[in-house]
């Protein structure tokens, strides 16, 4: 792939962005033309803008408190979930045992778990961040899992021939193929996480981007609690583009 | 490396009940090239997967052993139609994979003589995705030589490249691989008479040995004992189907 037919691609991806960006804007600024919802109900994007700009300060600082414990989340949930994923491809064992339990944590919705969880870690960071990990525990371990057991017969035939460890074929073969399953995951998690911790938020807390959007609401500031929602909108977004461009970076040379 | 053994097959193969081939007896000499040719589905591949020990999913009866007595495991490497490169991996690092999966040292100043006498020298740091296909099987080629083994099974390595790339890693593996026991799975009666010191049909009664041209391999390919032997050989694979 050169850079030159490269560009014109990513540039028509963003003109193509930008233009359901407005689109949507547009819509919105729209329904409240021609309905004319009261200020309370439905404000329009400019309004939205507006309060941005006004408490944008207190909103980026709420929305850096959720960003670190997504961050956080997405960082122990990944090392578990992939740390998981390995054991269970490795052994028989580990997958007639632990299989049965994940699937029935998955049948447990994580909305009753969050009162729970501040029981056991108090109002502070860790329940928060316990929640994005549990919520995006599953699709981690299960997308690199699903890779694992995919690794190419003739591949692992070769490792045999070649009297290979079990262990190094993990290592040197099965691991390396099955990265784009694990990126895959890590792209999911990267808008999973941000909703248990927004959950977390709501159940208990004094700060982050749940915390601010309930307080909103319970002083009928709608227009902050759009401005706060299309921050974490965003924020999402942006992870997963980080977490996007960096699976993309690592691919190109995983096995190095 | 040890002296390279015969190596021999005898027995019959079925999958869930299916017979895949009868009793059958092969030998593969010492130091030769034997060439394997027959059909689809004759059964060729489950034949040398079966040698190689990869086969989980059919049941054999017989035996499969070496000359010299000494266990086949660990002696032999396995070169197929798909090179096999990992895709994450430089070639040189391709080619140290054996190493590194049985926790060996790698051995790079091997690594670089083996990519030299494969012509991939100035190739090594490269992905096997910036390769042409007769470079990647030639990557293949080196990774089974740096393996250094008695007995190479060779399932149609050739079969996927262009004529004039195909002529010429016959003539490079022929020359690389010259010495060791080689048992070549091969749909091509040409590629057979070029390499072969012995040929052998497989059908489904069996196996029959057809003579090889005379002279050392890689015979020329427009010689006219080769072009009646590779005629012969046709004949032969044709009354078999």
């Amino acid at each position: 792939m050169t850079t030159g037919s490269t560009f014109p691609r990513q540039a028509r991806r963003a003109a193509w962005l930008l233009g359901s960006l407005v689109l949507a804007l547009g819509l919105w600024q729209s329904v409240v033309w021609l309905a004319v919802p009261p200020p309370y109900i439905l404000p329009g994007p400019v309004e939205v803008a507006a309060e941005f700009i006004a408490s944008g300060q207190m909103i980026l600082r709420h929305a850096g408190f959720t960003l670190t414990e997504v961050i956080l989340g997405l960082l122990l949930g990944t090392v578990l979930g992939a740390g998981s994923a390995v054991a269970l491809a490795a052994s028989r064992v580990a997958r007639a045992l632990l299989r049965p339990i994940m699937v029935f944590s998955q049948a447990i919705p994580v909305f009753v778990i969050a009162p729970i969880l501040m029981l056991w870690f108090g109002y502070g960071i860790w329940p928060k961040v316990m929640m994005a990990l549990l919520i995006i525990y599953f699709p981690v371990t299960s997308a690199f899992f699903d890779a694992l057991m995919r690794t190419p017969q003739p591949w692992l035939d070769l490792a045999r021939v070649m009297g290979a460890h079990r262990g190094r074929v993990m290592r040197h073969v099965r691991i390396p193929a099955a990265l784009p399953g694990l990126a895959s995951g890590l792209r999911l998690a990267a808008v999973y996480a941000p909703i248990g911790v927004i959950i977390s938020e709501w159940v208990g807390a004094s700060r982050g981007i749940g915390y601010l959007v309930l307080w909103a609401n319970s002083r009928s500031k709608v227009d902050l609690m759009f401005a706060t929602t299309m921050t974490l909108a965003a924020m999402t977004l942006l992870l997963y583009a980080a977490v996007d461009a960096a699976c993309r970076r690592w691919l190109d040379r995983p096995g190095s | 490396m040890t002296p390279p053994p015969a190596l021999r097959f005898e027995g019959s193969a079925r999958i869930g009940g299916t017979p895949v081939f009868g009793p059958i007896s092969l030998c593969a000499g010492a130091g030769e090239w034997t060439c394997l040719l027959g059909t689809s589905g004759v059964g060729k591949t489950t034949l040398l997967r079966l040698i190689a020990g990869v086969d989980e999913v059919t049941e054999f009866s017989g035996m499969i052993r070496a000359s010299d007595g000494v266990p086949l495991h660990g002696r032999l490497a396995l070169m197929a139609q798909d090179d096999l490169l990992m895709p994450w991996l430089s070639v040189i690092d391709n080619v140290l994979l054996g190493a590194r999966l049985r926790g060996e040292q790698p051995d790079r100043t091997r690594a670089a003589k083996v990519l030299d006498q494969t012509g991939l020298t100035r190739h090594a740091g490269k992905k096997p995705r910036a390769l042409s296909g007769g470079q990647r099987q030639r990557a293949a080629l080196a990774r089974t030589l740096m393996e250094d083994r008695p007995v190479l099974l060779l399932d149609e390595p050739f079969s996927a490249l262009d004529a004039v790339t195909r002529a010429q890693m016959q003539d490079l593996t022929a020359r690389l691989l010259r010495g060791r026991t080689v048992l070549m799975v091969t749909h091509d009666p040409a590629e057979a008479v070029r390499l072969g010191d012995a040929i052998q049909v497989m059908a489904p009664d069996g196996l029959s040995a057809v003579p090889p041209p005379s002279g050392p391999a890689p015979r020329p390919a427009d010689a006219s004992e080769v072009l009646k032997a590779q005629a012969a050989l046709l004949a032969s694979l044709r009354q078999s189907a």
